[in-house]
């Protein structure tokens, strides 16, 4: 674990989401440290405990960055500070396409 | 601490004493399941399938039942058939006498119908129990044990506090010259690139990605999405978004050590060290394919919650988080809750795990031994026909 405050916590510096520890409100100021460098992230949404938000404004089909790797990409724009989930994200493997595969013939 | 273990024929080491009644079908399940409650001291293996198999699910079959029978866990085993099953009880019983261990087999339709065979099982199996009963312990050590790994109902919180934990309880038992065995092919999908970074070999990390693929094809062969399973519903309701993420948090209860091995489902260990072996993500019949590899005891850990066990193997669990453990204290025997709240570092949790692991090869019960829970249930990775 990079960094943690008592509310939240950030895996990885390379990271653009962060980790509710406990339950928190939207408008609450999350203080994040990343190897040293605080600074502050005011939540757009309730975080429920062990759910994410984003450090950073994410444009949509931005990827999603947790342990320092990828866990999928951004369906729409998140602001930073909003509720990071299957809302706005999705993932990047074992995706079937109906349309590719009547494409294809099968 | 000394360990104390049942050398059996074939070299590999026991830390239980079971006397195994084992179906070979479904359809003699309850026959299996009414001997073992006849004869005290005895254990039965449930089965969920067993005919009308096709090819690949007939090798995954074979090899979980005999290599169930043949785990070192096992001191002896009796075979309930049918008679008409793909792989009928003579037939497993001539398999399993390889390990060089007692193995007995009836069957319902040539052993004189439901009543007779459960009347000749239960004297079959007190014999059997008489022989196991005179099995001495002797001593062993850390690098004859095998511990396997699994992960159910994960949370976010998993591959932050439990599964680094039992990772670090795994890179002390391969450092002392034991292994482990991660499974769970679609829990490696996103995170593949760390595990093959770690291969002894270019044929090992080529193993690897040919599995993840293998599994990703069969998905997209039943024009399914990934995301419509994984990650599951109560996965996804505690915060974990993608297969990617639950992947990145699974692997880390493989440790950090060279993987050594690829192996499909069931198969037993020729290496040493890190070892992967092929199972799906669902917990129950994850557990069976990575014990049947010879694991004498497992790491379970959970995020939800979970009371899953094994017949063959005792399952240690594991909670990733504190509320999970004060919800379901009676299944779950220990709490990495504590990393996240600042209490414990995953070094010492990671000891922790590594001590009960030890205490319970040398008998200790841990919670789903104490409570009787033996699911058990054989993958099926095609279809019924």
């Amino acid at each position: 674990m990079k960094e943690s405050s008592a509310s939240a916590i950030v895996i990885n510096e390379a990271d653009n989401v962060g980790l509710a520890v406990k339950d928190l409100k939207t408008g609450d100021s999350i203080a994040i440290s990343v190897d040293g460098t605080e600074r502050t992230v005011t939540l757009k949404n309730d975080i429920k405990f062990l759910h994410k938000f984003a450090l950073t404004d994410i444009k949509s089909g931005d990827k999603i960055l947790k342990y320092g790797q990828v866990i999928g990409g951004a369906t729409r724009d998140i602001a930073a500070g909003e509720h990071v989930h299957t809302h706005n994200i999705k993932s990047l493997r074992g995706q079937y396409s109906r349309s590719k595969a009547r494409s294809e013939g099968k | 601490m000394q360990l104390y273990g049942y050398r059996r024929p074939d070299g590999r080491v026991g830390f239980r004493n079971h006397v195994l009644i084992l179906p070979t079908a479904i359809c003699s399940a309850s026959v299996a399941e009414k001997i073992a409650q006849l004869v005290p001291g005895t254990t039965w293996a449930n089965n969920n399938t067993g005919c009308c198999l096709l090819g690949e699910d007939i090798d995954i079959y074979r090899r979980t039942i005999v290599n169930t029978a043949g785990h070192p866990n096992v001191a002896a085993t009796l075979i309930i058939g049918l008679g008409c099953e793909t792989i009928s009880a003579a037939m497993a019983a001539a398999e399993i006498e390889k390990f060089g261990k007692p193995v007995r087999h009836l069957a319902i339709q040539t052993d004189g119908g439901v009543r007779k065979t459960i009347e000749k099982g239960v004297i079959l199996a007190k014999e059997l129990l008489a022989y196991a009963s005179k099995s001495k312990r002797e001593p062993a050590s850390v690098s004859d044990l095998i511990v396997g790994l699994e992960c159910g109902g994960s949370d976010p919180a998993s591959g932050i506090t439990a599964n680094p934990a039992t990772g670090a309880a795994v890179d002390r038992v391969i450092d002392e010259g034991g292994s482990a065995i991660l499974g769970e092919t679609d829990e490696w999908i996103g995170a593949e690139m760390i595990l093959t970074s770690r291969a002894k070999t270019k044929a090992i990390a080529r193993d690897t990605l040919r599995l993840v693929r293998r599994f990703e094809r069969h998905v997209k062969a039943h024009g399914s999405n990934l995301s419509d399973g994984q990650p599951t519903r109560g996965n996804q309701a505690a915060g974990l978004s993608t297969i990617e993420e639950k992947s990145l948090g699974c692997i880390s209860k493989l440790g950090s050590r060279e993987i050594s091995e690829v192996l499909e489902y069931s198969e037993i260990p020729t290496k040493k060290g890190a070892i992967l072996l092929d199972t799906p993500g669902f917990d129950v019949t994850s557990v069976v394919g990575i014990i049947a590899g010879g694991c004498q005891v497992m790491v379970f850990t959970t995020g939800l919650g979970t009371p899953v066990g094994n017949p063959i193997a005792p399952v240690i669990k594991v909670s990733s988080n504190s509320l999970t453990y004060e919800r379901m204290k009676d299944a779950i025997d220990i709490n990495a809750g504590t990393i996240l709240e600042g209490k414990e570092t995953i070094a010492g949790v990671g000891n922790r795990i590594y001590a009960m692991i030890l205490r319970v090869l040398s008998g200790e019960m841990p919670k789903a031994e104490q409570l009787g829970q033996i699911q058990y249930g054989i993958w099926r990775a095609t279809t019924e026909l």
